[in-house]
């Protein structure tokens, strides 16, 4: 029997992005937040001694331990669904600051286009564009509602950054300048210029010089010292949950943070919720947290899963494609690319940021006339210097051996002379891709774990071609001697580290028969339930998420505080919608 | 100390515990007692003389010691190790970086048990793009996979494997590597793979888990290591610069 403990206004479901930044706007109101984190808490100087490749970057230092739980995958309802039992494709994040503390810091506003996709491509193409089974939707937002938000977002980050020439309209210029140019950035950006093409600087949440927040937060620039992602800063100059909103929300005396407590229902009643059931994992002990307002801020995966298993909402059947819990599961495509290898060039490789490179958004979106392509859609096209570390990075030219002397020779050789230029493409929704609860694999507690029924489809091998090719022409023009270009897709692989950019499962809309959240994330089906993350989208644009997570967490806290005033109720208009009869 | 001394102490440390064997007169028994017992002394080691003309010093790597591998394991994964990563004009291989002592202590671990694995049933083979599948831990993946590398050599060329030229044993790595030899358990390109992930690691992690000797993986591959800032020449072009391992933040 679960302990009960005392209400509290508002219990958060997951510290990270999503969390941080609700708990720090709610605080500030004065609304009493509990903050419930299954991982451990952390701080900045844990990472004072943390340039290590093998512990983090390796052996996954930072994510969430499998052997607790994991997820299952098929490629198609006809397959086994299988648990990944070793880290592949994607990286969960656990732990105080969540995915936020140990991502890269790459920071991107999506285009007008991607939140009104299924409308702006029928207005332009015509219905037809659209295969049957590609479940596309309208966000139930636009680009210039959303666009205060991304502003807000950034602000409180301290996002650098240049315009972008092909992206929507800014409020307001970057709070920070751009990041540097390294030489192969300037080498990428006199290239694309010469082929006419719309080359920026990439937004960066690493900080390029010293910056003061509005909320008085202090941080210092990026240092370039080349362990960003799967790393914690030990400068802060990473925009990091843990270096921005959660000290905000903590100083207001209203936010109480309990690591290590691992939430297993949301406690429903009637057409409301109630609080949650957790388990402090350091005692095994089992608590209650009633709550006026529930918040789910955790990751994708875990966001689909609490619902699913607390009953709440109407699982999405893929046999009707009705329901809205699991639905519109999508990706990032990222086969599509090139490596350049140079005979009398040398590169400072070894050094970056997370956030550091050069974009071209020429072929994103619907920047360009897809009348003649048999794909929608695209992706930007980045030249990035992370900082390349010895373990993982080892680059040969294709029919080159995979060890032995040759490799060893080739690999030295080109460590610091090779260059990629990769494609990020956008990932649609389909009716067959989805998420719900495996019949078989369990997590430590006995519960189902999630399984992810996802493949890439005839779109996305279409846009890595055309993708390749333009990563190609580019390298090319940069001078490269020797290019290996990745053309082929292939079936979607659980195993290959591909990016940790998961989407969907309960996303936003205008239409309760076709979405789970509303434009604040708040539940159609429960007025006291907001679900925040990348687990909106309703597809995925071309882009890192995060900038649009943080965006949509702004949103959301403003719909929390305005549902606290109005006491209770929807805060959006459902609207039949007309994309789906 | 300086790197070139480290190193020597470290080879100095590996030729004492050859010439206690040596004067100690230990035998080796069954079937492969001269084979095992050549290779633990090394014969054909080409740092012997480098090593004897190296004055006596105090100095110890106490890493240089097996937590895991029995001694015939550890002489099979040395072998192995080498020819995935051989010494050559660029620098020394796997042997001299102490690789196979890495992947040693690394199997005593929680990579060798697969602690923050997901090791629950039922087990069945899946698909290629599902993942590894199998119910080995590293731990069983190397007794297995060693044992075969073994066993291929003796029945194939009657020499244990680390007795082999380079290019038998490069024969037998490559049945391997193609998934040609059949494995309880696992595909022998699986093992094969995984050998080849933890020989890169043991060639370029820091120092600091027992390979990596004297930071002469990062010195080939241009790798500073650890430095706290690149501010300085992130703009400028290709810069070399002395590496710097993370015990380089704790005093001494």
């Amino acid at each position: 029997m679960a302990k009960k403990l005392p209400k509290t206004d508002v219990v958060i479901i997951g510290v990270g992005w999503a969390g941080g930044i609700i708990a720090s706007e709610l605080t500030k109101k004065g609304l009493k937040v509990v903050g419930l984190e299954r991982g451990k808490d952390r701080k900045t100087e844990d990472y004072f001694m943390a340039h290590d490749e093998l512990r983090y970057a390796i052996r996954h230092e930072m994510m969430q331990d499998l052997s607790k739980e994991t997820i299952t995958f098929r490629n198609n309802e006809k397959m086994r669904a299988l648990p990944m039992r070793q880290y592949g494709s994607f990286l969960l994040g656990v732990g105080v600051g969540g995915a936020g503390t140990h991502w890269n810091g790459q920071n991107f506003r999506f285009l007008p286009y991607d939140f009104e996709m299924r409308s702006k491509t029928i207005e332009r193409y015509g219905e037809d564009k659209i295969p049957a089974d590609m479940t596309i939707q309208d966000w139930g937002i636009t680009y210039d509602e959303i666009e205060p938000y991304y502003d807000q977002y950034e602000k409180m980050a301290g996002i650098s950054g240049e315009d972008n020439p092909l992206g929507g309209p800014r409020s307001n210029p970057f709070p920070t300048g751009p990041m540097k140019k390294t030489q192969a950035m300037q080498l990428f950006d006199k290239a694309t210029k010469n082929m006419g093409l719309h080359p920026y600087v990439q937004p960066s949440a690493n900080l390029s010089e010293n910056y003061t927040n509005p909320d008085g937060i202090s941080r210092v620039a990026c240092q370039y010292c080349g362990f960003c992602e799967r790393f914690g800063c030990e400068y802060g100059s990473k925009a990091d949950p843990l270096v921005t909103v959660i000290p905000v929300a903590k100083q207001t005396g209203n936010f109480e943070v309990r690591p290590h407590s691992e939430v297993r229902r949301i406690l429903k009643d009637g057409d409301k919720v109630t609080g949650v059931v957790y388990v402090d994992m350091n005692t095994g002990e089992e608590f209650e947290q009633p709550a006026d307002v529930v918040v789910l801020t955790g990751y994708v995966f875990t966001n689909v899963r609490l619902l699913l298993l607390s009953g709440i909402g109407r699982p999405y059947d893929p046999a009707t494609g009705t329901g809205v819990i699991g639905k519109n599961y999508a990706y990032q495509i990222r086969k599509g690319r090139a490596t350049g290898f140079f005979d009398e060039q040398k590169f400072n490789n070894f050094a970056g940021a997370g956030g550091l490179g050069m974009i071209v958004d020429d072929y994103n979106g619907d920047n360009f006339d897809h009348t003649d392509l048999d794909f929608i859609h695209g992706g930007m096209i980045i030249l990035g210097q992370t900082g390349l570390r010895p373990i993982a990075n080892n680059q040969i030219p294709s029919g080159t051996p995979t060890w032995g002397k040759e490799f060893k020779e080739a690999s030295l050789k080109y460590t610091n002379a090779a260059l990629t230029v990769s494609g990020e493409g956008a990932s649609m929704a389909y009716k067959q891709h989805f998420l719900d609860l495996d019949p078989v694999y369990k997590d430590s507690f006995g519960d189902p774990l999630v399984r992810i029924t996802f493949d890439f489809e005839e779109q996305d091998r279409k846009l890595t071609e055309f993708l390749a090719d333009k990563c190609e022409a580019i390298l090319k023009e940069m001078g490269a001697d020797h290019i290996d270009t990745s053309r082929e897709l292939g079936p979607y692989n659980v195993a290959e580290y591909q990016s940790t950019h998961n989407t969907g499962g309960v996303i936003m809309g205008a239409d309760p028969e076709t979405s789970a959240v509303n434009s604040y994330l708040q539940m159609w089906d429960v007025d006291n339930l907001f679900v925040v993350g990348a687990s909106a989208f309703p597809q995925n644009a071309g882009y890192n998420p995060t900038g649009t997570v943080g965006a949509l967490s702004y949103r959301a806290a403003e719909g929390i505080i305005k549902f606290f005033e109005n006491n209770g109720g929807q805060l959006v208009e459902a609207k039949k919608d007309k994309q789906h009869v | 100390m300086s790197t070139k001394d480290e190193k020597n102490s470290l080879l100095e440390k590996r030729s004492s515990r050859r010439k206690f064997l040596k004067n100690s007169g230990l035998t080796v028994g069954g079937l492969i007692a001269g084979g095992a017992l050549g290779s633990l002394l090394g014969d054909n080691e080409s740092t012997k003389t480098e090593v004897q003309s190296t004055p006596q010093k105090t100095f110890e790597n106490p890493n240089v010691a097996l937590m895991y591998f029995t001694p015939e394991q550890y002489r099979i994964t040395e072998a192995a190790t080498e020819r995935i990563f051989p010494k050559d004009h660029n620098g020394p291989g796997a042997k001299e970086l102490l690789v196979a002592y890495y992947i040693d202590h690394q199997l005593a671990g929680g990579w060798g048990t697969g602690t923050k694995e997901y090791t629950s049933g039922p087990f069945y083979p899946g698909e290629p793009t599902q993942g590894y599948q199998g119910c080995l831990n590293r731990q069983q993946i190397f007794e297995i996979g060693l044992k075969a590398i073994q066993d291929l050599s003796l029945k194939t060329y009657e020499n244990p494997f680390e007795k082999l030229s380079e290019e038998e044993q490069d024969a037998i790595l490559t049945e391997f590597a193609e998934g040609k030899v059949e494995l309880v358990g696992m595909k022998s390109d699986y093992f094969f793979g995984v050998l080849r992930s933890a020989t890169l690691e043991g060639a370029y992690a820091d120092p600091l888990y027992g390979g990596n000797a004297g930071m002469e993986g990062w010195k080939m591959k241009n790798f500073p290591g650890h430095q706290t800032s690149f501010l300085n020449i992130i703009e400028k072009e290709f810069t070399k610069i002395e590496p710097q391992a993370l015990n380089s933040q704790h005093s001494h």
